[in-house]
């Protein structure tokens, strides 16, 4: 178990040290979520529509779209010089080849976040309070869900045409179940409610991320095996 | 070669002879609905539409189900008859999909006053709608039959487990749908005319799912062979 974790991490660090390196995705999905709260900011009438009933969906959209910017680069990357070929060729488990992938994407979309949770307090002059907590927790468990469906899927999609226009409309449903929860969950929190009412919540967030990342690891291997 | 085109015949004229009695089998649920059941008190003929629109959802719900088993089956059989099998049902289920979600609105204009609302099971039915959208975009989009069918087979399997919770996540917000009336603990509180016509109607929408799947499996068939002959 030990050397599993072991393996995943050095597959999650190889593709944050690309990252690091280019600063291509990150730099386009932080700078997307920056134009899409701007967007929203423009488009709401701050005289008719208090920021704290807008603030919940903005922050949720803004965290999906830029989610999926941040995927799509998963296994893009891989393709060029069969990059793919050589990691199939090590000797590592699928199971633990996609806790790596998975992960890395993980670690990727939370950066994504990390950036565009400040910029929506700022922009949106939100206090926090303290939300804060409660509403990393909401972050971490929500993203991890579609990030385990999304790592699948990107693997998938890069095999075929008009990859990057597929993996949304893959993905899409499967963000539903976890977005629907992490919205009703930050309304509430930003409403200055307490933890212990959104525990109802967080606990689907955790069924569903549970459930999804076990199914991933199981089907993995039908995905990159031929 | 031929053998199989002529197989492909086959299927696709029991496919379509299946097909012809389900779509018999409306008209007769239709004759039923309009001249024999009781009017409903509270929402007059609209609810007449109910003979259609529910046992629709049962086969969109059916085929959704028997797509992801036989994802599953696929991935451990390789059988490409699955996948045909599998394909087929997804794209029947589409259209199922697609009578729920224009009856539906149909019959709530007059009732709930509004085309559309985000009822729990409307728009449960609105992202299996997607789903199954998706899964023909992918199939679409990928030219090599194996690699075709385990990719969907993946997306079969998690569309499958993804449905209740979708359900779950739609139905914690208070519904405007109404409760279930014949599948619920209690004995069915339906007039024993209503109920005839509904249960009718159940078995017509599976036999027309039946016969879609089969005629369309056939075509795949015929597809395939010729694919087949052309590469030889």
């Amino acid at each position: 178990m030990g050397r599993a974790l072991r393996l995943a991490l050095v597959i999650a660090a190889k593709d944050i040290r690309l990252e690091l390196r280019s600063r291509t995705s990150l730099l386009s999905a932080s700078v997307f979520a920056a134009l899409v709260l701007i967007v929203f900011n423009f488009a709401r009438d701050p005289t008719a529509v208090a920021t704290v009933d807008l603030a919940p969906s903005v922050l949720w959209v803004t965290v999906s779209f830029a989610a999926v910017v941040a995927m799509n680069r998963a296994f893009t990357v891989e393709r060029e010089n069969a990059a793919f070929d050589g990691l199939l060729l090590a000797p590592v488990d699928r199971e633990i080849l996609y806790l790596g992938k998975f992960l890395a994407n993980l670690a990727f979309v939370l950066v994504v976040e990390a950036i565009a949770l400040p910029l929506f307090v700022l922009f949106f002059n939100i206090d926090l309070g303290g939300a804060l907590p409660g509403l990393l927790i909401t972050l971490l468990l929500a993203t991890a869900g579609f990030v385990a469906v999304g790592t699948v899927f990107s693997a998938m999609v890069v095999r075929t045409r008009f990859a990057e226009l597929m993996l949304p409309i893959l993905l899409l449903p499967f963000m539903v179940p976890p977005l629907i929860f992490a919205v009703k969950i930050s309304v509430l929190l930003l409403a200055g409610r307490p933890l212990s009412e959104v525990a109802e919540g967080l606990r689907f967030l955790a069924i569903y991320d549970v459930v999804f990342v076990t199914l991933s690891v199981l089907l993995f291997s039908a995905v990159v095996d031929e | 070669m031929t053998a199989d085109l002529a197989s492909a015949r086959r299927v696709m004229i029991r496919g379509a002879v299946l097909t012809v009695l389900g779509l018999l089998g409306v008209g007769l649920v239709m004759v039923l609905a309009l001249a024999y059941t009781p009017e409903e008190i509270n929402q007059g003929l609209a609810q007449k539409i109910f003979y259609i629109h529910a046992p629709s959802a049962w086969a969109a719900m059916l085929s959704v189900v028997l797509t992801g088993l036989a994802s599953m089956l696929y991935l451990w059989l390789h059988d490409p008859r699955i996948d045909r099998f599998a394909a087929s049902s997804a794209e029947v289920g589409s259209i199922f999909c697609g009578v729920v979600l224009t009856t539906g609105p149909i019959w709530g204009k007059p009732i709930w006053g509004t085309w559309w609302t985000w009822d729990g099971r409307l728009t449960l039915t609105l992202f299996l709608f997607f789903l199954l959208l998706g899964y023909h975009t992918l199939r679409a989009a990928i030219r090599e039959p194996f690699e075709r069918g385990r990719f969907s087979a993946v997306l079969g399997i998690m569309g499958m487990v993804l449905v209740p919770f979708i359900h779950l996540s739609v139905y914690l917000w208070r519904g405007l749908h109404p409760m279930p009336i014949v599948l619920k603990p209690s004995a069915p509180s339906l007039d024993p005319q209503m109920l005839r016509t509904l249960l009718i109607s159940f078995g017509v929408m599976t036999l027309l799912y039946v016969g879609f799947v089969t005629l369309r499996y056939g075509i795949q068939l015929a597809h395939d062979a010729r694919e087949a002959a052309d590469a030889s």
